[in-house]
């Protein structure tokens, strides 16, 4: 240890002084669920209840309310302003303790907030970003009684209209730890490690630029807890994610930003990024505010600029020149598993193939409407397939080549809620990626600002040193872990109720499947 | 190397009140004027600009919708007195097909001239009416097509208006056949006649203005009304059946003249002609119910070259119950002419309903070899669509006072922008030329192949809705 200061210094040499504040100890982070509060003194409710004036101050609020919307602090005289975001609303009316009928005064209103109806859009309405916060406030799903949809979205199509046939009753009864929700990353056997994640999701790639060291770091530490992993995006990565490294993807994408043989050797897996489902076709996308001082640093790049990673790999035309790179990259880390990101053309099931015939381990397929700290709007929406009819075909062309058990696919783009991931195993993946998901939970609020200025104004997607301030690593991890936990309840709840053992038994069981907007009558006797 | 398209932009400003999305409500009887309030700490410093907004104001009742909807403020303030709310005027722009969104955007790119750029996924519905029901492809590892974002300035995206050679024959290495007259524009894009129902004062000239600036072409309807001479290239006239005729040194001076459908076209085709054989006629044709099977009629007469296909302002059918949408009727008559074995002899422009860059895109990957666009220039302009421009009513965006270096200014950064657009999206698709787009439709996806080819197979039958 001798020489552990020296290092402590160099890194202070590399990296600005937001980062060094960021420090935290090399510790291991506990699997343990722990209320993580809001770090908003307001939190966004779906219900504003109002005290006016007429109050005197009976606490019979406070005595009724079983969600304890009402509080009087110890050694307060008033009533703080009601927690409106734990007041579950109108349906309180049935119950003996609604506060605005019992108020002796009638000092209580109850209003459906505006902003309720302002955030959110159709891939996640309100009530998924406020169960999403809930779930990463608790570690559960939110109380039945909020009446949040916390299984799907707005959308109107895809994983929206599809919705799971339980039958009555579970064939088999099991318990929660008579289920298995781990899956093998390696499917391969060609000599390097079996790895195997406890969950069937990982976090998606989001570069040192796009999002700060804090959010990094937070998910990177969630996914120690949760032994699966977190992939830095193609910006390099502190030195600060060593204690983490065995939970580290990294990625080589076309800019090759931050890309070293050391930052290669030092994780277990490494992604190829050919393209991303947000903007497809186009590279990566880095504005020039968001290239501060730690991203130039660690980039390599001038400050200030704009920083694009060019599509496509000008080395890559084809399956052949692919299967060279992944050569190349087996034979820096000799230990490392290969993971090919690609988007969702017409011809994703192709690719997918191809890619398997070049030797990659994890397939990760990323649809259409998938997130982005920046991407032209007209890319959004219209380049691309969605992810819910890519995952189908790649699944089941991989099955007709006699792929399928020899590697493993993962599926992201538009991945929200545990609902979403059990469609899409059972659609035909193995497992998921998820972006979007662990940035609310962060208490992202989707106003898609990401790209503009100095950034995210909550400070998760920022470089700014300022606003990188607003989020606490010990915090973002803990709503992390408690987002995964409440996951991982509802999907074992799913398992449950089909009566299944593991997660693996989900995988491609379209037939348990319907779509609200099709017959549904394949495979039934007429 | 040949100069590169390029349309030179400068930012201009709205004159009006923006009518931002979001707004933020103060309920400030109750403030703690407290020392770390949080209008100070907003990142974008609107409440800085809102006070000088304010201060500035003439009308009293434009209020300031700038808000980014970020939250912050409203989570953070000590005493919760800040409330957001979506502007009920943000809601009540357009109508159901030129959405509030829509003309956010345009707005936006008319004034800088930029390609709109945002963090976070797609926000909007999985699929939709119209354009919104199919996706373009993008090409992947195995497709060797592909230019990428440094072939970007190899992208073509000019078209040829006219009736091509099928082949060229050649003797003593001179080409026999006299090719036909064709324009070429740098862009698929023509400015149609703004519609009946929006008409404004020097309207006109500001789309002819617009149309020099970017090398393209307007159409104006021919009222026998004096013109710039030295712009004719880039204006062709449109002619009603019973408007009056060109004089014959104005049209000699354009490139293109596009007539009304009448059962006299032949006739018509044959004396603008020959007052000026090397002009490229267009024949206007609406999409009535009969509209497709007159276009393609049209396409088996040897004297027709191009056909511009209009459908309404919202891309449907005219004058029926339960009309197609203009995606689908461009691909019908883009098909049927292939199989008469007459595409390459037509060019096809379609209009109507073309509202955003991609709908370029997507209706040349139907088939149409360009496009024409009248109301997104004009919302370039601040219009609302509210459809109140009529004598004596008020246009909430004082369209009537514009000022003609502001329209041209407008309506040229709108056009940069789409252009630029298109290129990104012809980039994804590895296209390298505009021109080979067109009917390329394995270079899209559509909703109901994905879902018949996907979920059709697990689910059976989509139940309409």
């Amino acid at each position: 240890m001798a020489n552990y200061s020296e290092q402590e210094e160099a890194i202070r040499e590399i990296l600005p002084e937001n980062t060094v504040k960021t420090l935290v100890p090399h510790e291991k982070v506990a699997r343990v669920v722990k209320y993580a509060p809001p770090r908003y003194r307001n939190e966004i409710a779906r219900y504003i209840v109002h005290r006016n004036g007429k109050c005197k101050l009976c606490g019979k609020c406070a005595q009724l309310c079983k969600y304890k919307v009402h509080t009087l602090k110890s050694g307060y005289k008033y009533f703080g302003e009601p927690n409106n975001h734990l007041c579950i609303g109108i349906s309180c009316e049935k119950t003996g303790h609604y506060c605005v009928a019992n108020c002796p005064q009638g000092a209580l209103e109850l209003k459906e907030s505006s902003m309720y109806k302002a955030i959110g859009d159709y891939r996640w309405p309100a009530d998924l970003i406020l169960a999403t916060w809930k779930m990463a406030e608790t570690g559960d799903v939110p109380d039945e009684a909020y009446g949040y949809n916390y299984q799907c979205g707005n959308s109107g199509g895809g994983f929206d209209k599809l919705r799971f046939k339980f039958p009555d009753k579970p064939p088999v009864k099991l318990s929660e730890d008579q289920i298995d929700t781990s899956i093998l990353l390696n499917k391969r056997d060609d000599g390097r490690p079996k790895i195997r994640i406890d969950v069937p999701w990982y976090g998606g790639g989001m570069s040192f630029g796009s999002v700060s060291n804090a959010t990094q770091l937070s998910k990177a530490r969630a996914a120690t807890a949760w032994n699966t992993f977190t992939c830095t995006g193609e910006g390099g990565y502190m030195e600060r994610m060593r204690p983490y490294d065995e939970h580290v993807i990294t990625q080589v994408a076309t800019g090759l930003f931050g890309v070293r043989e050391e930052t290669i050797q030092r994780v277990p897996i490494v992604e190829f990024k050919y393209a991303q489902g947000a903007k497809p076709g186009l590279g990566g996308h880095l504005l020039g505010d968001k290239n501060t001082v730690a991203v130039a640093k660690m980039r390599e790049a001038v400050l200030g600029i704009s920083l694009f990673s060019p599509f496509p790999f000008h080395s890559v035309y084809s399956i052949e020149d692919h299967m060279k790179h992944i050569d190349w990259i087996k034979h820096v880390n000799r230990r490392a598993l290969i993971s090919t990101k690609v988007s969702t053309p017409t011809d994703v099931d192709m690719v997918a193939v191809g890619s398997y015939s070049a030797g990659t381990h994890i397939v990760h397929i990323d649809g259409g409407y998938g997130g982005t700290g920046a991407a032209p709007d007209i890319a959004k929406k219209n380049i691309a397939m969605p992810i819910e009819y890519a995952i189908g075909r790649v699944h089941n062309f991989l099955t007709d080549e006699g792929a399928r058990e020899k590697v493993t696919l993962i599926a992201s783009g538009g991945i929200r809620s545990a609902h979403d991931i059990a469609k899409a195993i059972a659609l035909g993946a193995d497992g998921v990626v998820i972006g979007t998901a662990e940035l609310v939970a962060l208490g992202c609020i989707r106003c898609s600002r990401c790209e503009s200025g100095r950034g995210c104004p909550r400070g998760i997607a920022t470089t700014d040193p300022e606003l990188c301030k607003k989020l606490n690593i010990d915090w973002g991890t803990q709503r992390i872990i408690n987002l995964y936990n409440a996951w991982r309840k509802e999907l074992v709840r799913i398992l449950q109720r089909f009566g299944m053992r593991s997660v693996t038994e989900l995988r491609g069981r379209s037939d348990l499947l319907m779509h609200l907007d099709y017959t549904n009558d394949v495979g039934v006797k007429k | 190397m040949p100069e590169k398209y390029h349309i030179k932009t400068k930012p201009v400003p709205p004159r009006m009140p923006r009518i931002g999305k979001y707004g933020v409500v103060d309920w400030r009887e109750d403030c703690a004027r407290c020392h770390n309030c949080v209008k100070k700490a907003c990142v974008y410093d609107r409440y800085r600009q809102e006070a000088d907004y304010i201060r500035n104001l003439s009308n009293v009742d434009a209020l300031f919708f700038d808000c980014m909807g970020c939250l912050s403020c409203v989570q953070d303030c000590t005493k919760g007195l800040l409330k957001m709310a979506v502007n009920p005027e943000y809601e009540k722009l357009g109508d159901s097909y030129w959405t509030p969104d829509i003309i956010k955007t345009t707005w936006l790119q008319a004034e800088t001239a930029k390609i709109p750029v945002s963090g976070a996924g797609y926000r909007g519905p999985f699929s939709g009416h119209g354009f919104d029901s199919m996706w373009t492809d993008m090409s992947e590892i195995v497709r060797p097509t592909r230019d990428g974002i440094h072939g970007r300035e190899y992208i073509s995206t000019s078209v040829d208006i006219g009736r091509k050679l099928s082949f060229l024959d050649f003797q003593a290495g001179r080409v026999t056949k006299n090719p036909h007259p064709l324009v070429s524009i740098p862009m698929p894009l023509i400015l149609d006649m703004p519609s009946g129902t929006h008409t404004l004062p020097q309207i006109n000239e500001i789309i002819i203005q617009t149309a020099v600036n970017t090398d393209i072409i307007a159409i104006i309807e021919w009222r026998n009304k004096p013109v710039d001479e030295k712009k004719l290239e880039h204006i062709a006239f449109y002619l009603a059946q019973d408007s009056p005729a060109v004089p014959k040194e104005l049209l000699k001076k354009t490139r293109l003249v596009e007539i009304a459908d009448s059962p006299r076209v032949r006739e018509r085709i044959k004396e603008i002609k020959e007052t000026h054989p090397k002009i490229v006629i267009a024949i206007r044709v609406d999409l009535t119910p009969g509209g497709i099977e007159r276009a393609v009629e049209l396409a088996q007469l040897k004297e027709v070259e191009v056909i511009h296909v209009s459908a309404d302002l919202n891309g449907d059918e005219i004058g029926v119950q339960k009309p197609r949408f203009i995606k689908d009727m461009i691909r019908q008559i883009h098909t049927t002419l292939i199989e008469k074995g007459r595409r390459d002899e037509i060019t096809i422009i379609a209009g109507g309903g073309i509202a955003l860059p991609e709908h370029v895109a997507k209706a040349i990957i139907c088939g149409a070899d360009l496009v024409t666009v009248n109301l997104p220039v004009l919302i370039a302009m601040e219009c609302h669509l509210c459809s109140s421009c009529k004598p004596g009513m008020t246009c909430p965006a004082k369209l009537e006072k514009i000022d003609f270096e502001y329209g041209v200014g407008r309506m040229t950064n709108l056009i940069a922008a789409w252009h630029d657009q298109l290129i990104e999206v012809m980039g994804a698709m590895g296209m390298r030329e505009v021109r080979r787009l067109r009917g390329d439709v394995g270079r899209a996806m559509f909703f109901e192949n994905l879902e018949k080819e996907t979920f059709g197979k697990l689910f059976g039958t989509r139940r309409s809705n």
